[in-house]
């Protein structure tokens, strides 16, 4: 299967991702699609190195898909970012009662 | 020969102790301590002086070398001090008639304040102390020390009575005019230093053949633009007659025992750098004739005692840059030395009668005072026939050698010369006509408070009169006596290398004395003419016109000078305030902080708090990384 077919994927994933960043109000919303623009980017991550992969051990047999191993660093990145943004929302709905972003704009100034 | 170079930093040293004493201590010192403090340094710095002046009597030349003032790989300045019969011959003249005027002063400014007194004493160490270092230096530098001492000293003692206004503005105008003079001075140093990379004495006289004429010229022309500055010659000398502002023993310390000779002193000991460039010679000669003259010309009309004695310093400092110029060496450094006697004595002597008139200085409101105050009066006479040219008195011989060199060099000199000296006669008697003779012109008041000075003023006036009359006696000329010379020989060995190079005018004696007879005979009927004329002065109404009021007004040199160069610096700086300063440079100082107040206010506008906004404007900036990065 050609690399592109697995660009097409992640670019359209991160394009919704960041889409749904830009339009949401929806604090959680935004946050889903901040995972989905992670997991783009861990997709192409994991495609590339599979390809180079392939293309490595017609000469060097002995290459190992190294590359794969940046993945589960980024989910565990992933999974901690979580737990402190989920933290984070929990804490602005007990005091505003809205996980509204544009509700938050006292941030201001 | 060595225990000389371990006394001698002791005199400069001692009036600088008396100058941080005085200075430090003017809160708490009596007025009798500062007087012994500030006399006895110098007294003291003389004893030593005459030591010194005893032991380089045989031809010795000693140079110190104390520390290093400037060491660099390219250029090394030690602190030298060189000892030699010029330098020896100075320190006498300074410390000597230094101390007369200090014991002057201690009387004549008793009536100031305690803290001021000590103040005064302070500063007039302080000179001494600058004088010293100037003719000890063994290099221009250390020379250039002193040289900026003196003319910082002479700031502060001219406007010593700085509550009056005109006082600081004389003072700042003696200031800034050796300034000019000293940047002269400052760049011929520069000019020796890139030629020959020294600026020792015996060094740049040793090698002064490596340099070329144009060089030379060079160099010596800003030297003595520098000497004009410091001895007051044209286009420097306004200041001096200014400088009358300072108390009377202040003047008296400027004109005769410090400041104005560092010139004389300087050229002299450059001399043969002068004497190997002919054209500065021609300059330096013509320069002080014209100084002679026209200062002379200018005290023929003054009514004030001290102006008429400032400008026959300035016509008697032309004649010692003529000597110079026509590379008489020695008549030069003789008249230096006669006219620190007889030119101290004057001003002593004015400042006596000042004194007792109470401050009046217009001699139109004096007149006979000499019936009041004797000692003043046979002492000022004298000093009168000593500066006249009189002989024996000592001004005869040194002017007569100046004159006799410089009519061998150029008759003309002489004639113009000459006719100087036929005025100095005239003036001088004028003045002692209008002050000593006659009836007394003042107020009652004023007679009434007539006196003889104390013993403080009229001790050093008997001491400078006996030097106005025997001082000369050092240099009879060869005519009169073989040998008699003895000033010449002393300073032989300083002037040898000119001495070899130029060549000796010889003259026959019957052409010597007919000289000295015109001369003196054309003076001395100035003088009778004079002591007739003025000795009969009354007060008249009548405004002096044509030639006199031109006279009385000193040429309008000042009034020249006001608008040629004053009026225009301070409409350019008003220019440069108003417009340069105040729209273009505050303009861009204030436009900068102007536009980024602006800018940073429009900028905040972006802070929204709305983080979709931040969102967005993020992915913007991604985008267009990515564009730059794949596209650009």
């Amino acid at each position: 299967m050609p690399v592109y077919y697995y660009i097409f994927l992640a670019v359209a994933l991160f394009c919704i991702g960041i889409i749904g960043v830009l339009v949401r109000r929806n604090a959680i919303i935004i946050f889903m699609c901040v995972e989905l623009m992670l997991n783009a980017a861990n997709l192409l991550l994991v495609a590339f190195s599979k390809m180079h992969h392939q293309a490595m051990s017609v000469t060097n047999p002995t290459a190992a898909g190294d590359a794969q191993i940046f993945v589960f660093f980024i989910m565990v990145v992933a999974a901690a970012e979580v737990s402190v943004g989920l933290a984070i929302i929990v804490m602005m709905y007990r005091n505003t009662h809205s996980v509204d972003v544009n509700f938050l704009n006292r941030l201001k100034n | 020969m060595n225990n000389i170079l371990q006394i001698v930093w002791l005199i400069p040293i001692l009036p600088l102790i008396g100058f941080l004493i005085n200075g430090l201590g003017r809160n708490n010192l009596s007025k009798t301590l500062t007087g012994i403090i500030g006399s006895g340094v110098i007294l003291a710095a003389f004893l030593i002086s005459v030591y010194v002046f005893f032991s380089v009597k045989g031809g010795n030349t000693h140079v110190a070398h104390y520390f290093d003032f400037i060491n660099t790989a390219s250029l090394k300045v030690g602190f030298d001090f060189q000892i030699d019969q010029l330098s020896s011959l100075f320190l006498l003249i300074i410390t000597g008639v230094g101390f007369l005027i200090h014991v002057y002063s201690t009387s004549y400014m008793h009536e100031e304040a305690s803290k001021d007194f000590a103040k005064y004493f302070a500063f007039l160490n302080l000179f001494v102390f600058s004088m010293l270092l100037l003719v000890m230096g063994g290099n221009y530098i250390i020379m250039f020390i002193g040289w900026e001492g003196v003319g910082l000293c002479s700031y502060l003692l001219i406007g010593y009575w700085f509550k009056n206004n005109d006082y600081n503005n004389a003072a700042k105008k003696a200031f800034i005019m050796n300034r000019i003079g000293d940047l002269g001075f400052l760049l011929a140093v520069f000019w020796l230093l890139s030629k020959l990379g020294t600026t020792d004495y015996h060094q740049v006289f040793a090698n002064v053949s490596k340099l070329t004429t144009f060089d030379i010229t060079g160099i010596t022309l800003l030297l003595f633009v520098g000497a004009t500055g410091k001895s007051a010659q044209i286009p420097l000398y306004t200041w001096l007659p200014d400088a009358m502002a300072g108390p009377t023993p202040v003047s008296a310390l400027i004109h005769a025992a410090t400041m104005v000779t560092a010139g004389i002193y300087m050229i002299a000991r450059s001399n043969i750098l002068f004497t190997m460039a002919p054209a500065t010679q021609t300059v330096v000669a013509v320069i002080g004739l014209a100084t002679a003259i026209l200062a002379a010309t200018i005290a023929l009309k003054q009514n004030d005692i001290k102006k008429v004695l400032a400008y026959s310093t300035v016509s008697q400092l032309g004649y010692m840059f003529l000597g110079l110029g026509v590379g008489a060496y020695t008549g030069a450094v003789f008249h230096v030395m006669t006219h620190a006697f007889f030119k101290a004595l004057l001003f002593l002597g004015a400042g006596s009668v000042i004194h007792a008139m109470g401050g009046e200085q217009d001699m139109r409101n004096m007149g006979g005072l000499k019936k009041y105050m004797s000692i003043t009066h046979v002492t000022f006479l004298l000093g009168c026939l000593a500066i006249a040219g009189m002989p024996p008195f000592s001004g005869f011989f040194s002017k007569d050698e100046i004159l006799a060199a410089s009519f061998a060099s150029s008759p003309a000199y002489w004639v113009i010369g000459a006719l100087g000296a036929f005025m100095t006669a005239f003036y001088m008697f004028r003045l002692y006509g209008m002050t000593f003779l006659g009836k007394f012109r003042g107020t009652h008041e004023q007679e009434h408070h007539l006196h003889e000075s104390p013993a403080a003023i009229t001790f050093p006036l008997v001491i400078l009169a006996i030097l106005a009359v025997i001082g000369g006696w050092i240099g009879i000329p060869e005519i009169f006596m073989h040998g008699g010379h003895r000033l010449e020989i002393f300073l032989e060995p300083v002037f040898a290398q000119s001495n070899a190079i130029a060549a000796k005018h010889e003259m026959s004696h019957a052409t010597e004395y007919l000289l000295m007879g015109l001369s003196v005979g054309g003076s001395l009927i100035a003088l009778v003419y004079a002591w007739n004329k003025f000795g009969r002065y009354a007060k008249s109404g009548t405004e002096e016109a044509g030639l006199g009021k031109v006279l009385a007004n000193k040429w309008y040199v000042d009034e020249l000078y006001e608008t040629i160069i004053v009026k225009p610096l301070q409409s350019l700086a008003s220019v440069f305030n108003n417009v340069i300063e105040k729209n273009i440079i505050d303009g861009f100082v204030n436009g900068v902080g102007k536009a980024i107040n602006y800018g940073s206010r429009q900028v905040r506008l972006l802070q929204s708090g709305q983080v979709g906004t931040y969102v967005l404007l993020m992915v913007f900036g991604i985008l267009v990384l990515f564009i730059i990065q794949l596209f650009l």
